[in-house]
């Protein structure tokens, strides 16, 4: 079902690029566009044009903090139902992970959607159910809608969404990389549209081009940004045009703007990012596990967590270097033994390089 | 996390809830309260729930353009 195929024009779009002489860096922030690239050999083939790309924070399981992590551990502990999508239970906070609290009997269940948490909270009328909101723009409408229906009085979430806008804004004023331009996220700019990037090409000059996640939407976005260069401009435009509507999903927006207020937040591997946080709105914060069990959480708020030992997700996720140049990478972290989130999150790009290039 | 899968909505089930059609065999059904869903339609899910709809001639019509500009 709408797997856009076209060999002609991707060759034609291919011996283009090639012929160009390029020296460039392009950054986008999504775990399946990093999916797309290694899976179909596109991120060698656009390094032979000189084209390098880098993957960057896009990765919500990544970016969530070992203190989050933490704190969903400690409600674990005492005794709350804690449900996840799957790939957050595997990601280690300070030492253990939601896998580890599993195995020595906790109550941690992982969900498809927060429909199947809301459903675990109903039929456990008598225990407190908290849910992991982790991800980006895409997914916190999923949560809003669900907030804005009544949920049962024993839900609550631990809201960890946060806005991706903010952090590439983040990346450009870190300045450790030079970005040449951004291949934007298909599915958080499905939620937001075009606009949000806007002040990234008009304050930084940095070309933007929104793309889907087939390899030909990759070469066609990448392609875009080429031309923009070319021709001296820096705007947002939009290849994934069946999907992402320029003022973005209205109902979707509505339903973030009634339930979420916008906070500053720490990302893993980067410092407190202004405004990249949704956190629920003082209305909703019966339903608030940050309010109603602030007591019990005092004791990690209060806490910092370091990195685990050697690990280097930080500098993957600000782009500086790639999971290969890692020294743990596929040595001391693997997949079935992850040191950092970028190895555990089918989305990290050490994930993403160890499965398709290692595995023999 | 962002994953989202296209899928076409078979069965209207109530106000916010529709069963949808991967294409590959299998079906679930899935919240429709953040678009405006009707039978037919190819909608893209994530997380269980749809976000937006489809536009299939809209699809054609980029690879149209590209080679267009590809050939200009």
């Amino acid at each position: 079902m709408f797997h856009l195929k076209d060999k002609d024009l991707a060759k034609k779009i291919v011996n283009d690029i090639k012929k160009k002489n390029l020296n460039l860096r392009f950054m986008h922030v999504c775990g399946t566009h990093q999916d797309t690239l290694v899976k179909n050999g596109l991120d060698v083939l656009f390094k032979e044009c000189g084209i390098d790309i880098r993957q960057g924070p896009g990765c919500p399981v990544c970016v969530t903090t070992a203190k989050e992590i933490e704190k969903i551990m400690l409600l674990a502990r005492k005794n709350k139902i804690i449900t996840s999508f799957g790939d957050m239970i595997n990601v280690p906070g300070e030492k253990e992970s939601l896998r580890d609290l599993k195995g020595e009997g906790h109550d941690i269940r992982t969900v498809y959607s927060i429909e199947d948490a809301i459903k675990v909270a109903k039929e456990n009328k008598n225990r407190d159910v908290v849910f992991m909101a982790i991800g980006f723009e895409t997914t916190a409408p999923t949560t809003a809608s669900v907030m804005l229906k009544d949920p049962p009085p024993n839900f609550s979430i631990l809201s960890c969404h946060r806005l991706i806008p903010p952090a590439l804004k983040a990346i450009l004023d870190m300045g450790e990389l030079k970005i040449d331009g951004f291949i934007e996220p298909g599915h958080v700019s499905t939620i937001i549209g075009l606009k949000p990037y806007e002040f990234i090409s008009k304050n930084y000059k940095v070309p933007q081009v929104v793309a889907g996640f087939e390899p030909i939407d990759l070469l066609m976005g990448v392609w875009m940004l080429v031309k923009q260069i070319e021709k001296g401009e820096a705007i947002v435009e939009n290849e994934y045009t069946r999907v992402v509507k320029k003022e973005g999903n209205p109902k979707a927006l509505a339903a973030i703007n009634e339930v979420f207020k916008i906070e500053d937040m720490a990302w893993r591997g980067f410092p407190v990012i202004p405004n990249s946080a949704m956190k629920l709105k003082k209305k909703f914060e019966d339903h608030d596990a940050e309010k109603i069990f602030e007591d019990e959480l005092q004791e990690v708020n209060e806490k910092e967590f370091s990195e685990p030992e050697g690990c280097r997700c930080g500098e993957v996720l600000r782009g500086i270097i790639t999971s290969e140049e890692c020294p743990l990478f596929g040595k001391a972290c693997i997949p079935s033994h992850p040191i950092g989130p970028c190895m555990v999150s089918a989305e990290g790009s050490c994930n993403i390089e160890f499965c398709y290039k290692r595995k023999k | 996390m962002c994953l989202s899968v296209p899928a076409k909505v078979m069965e209207i089930e109530d106000k916010d809830h529709a069963i949808v059609d991967y294409g590959d065999g299998t079906s679930r059904k899935v919240n429709i309260s953040l678009i405006d869903a009707k039978i037919g339609d190819y909608v893209l899910i994530h997380a269980g729930f749809a976000i937006q709809s489809i536009d299939e001639k809209e699809a054609m019509a980029t690879i149209d353009i590209f080679r267009e500009m590809m050939e200009g």
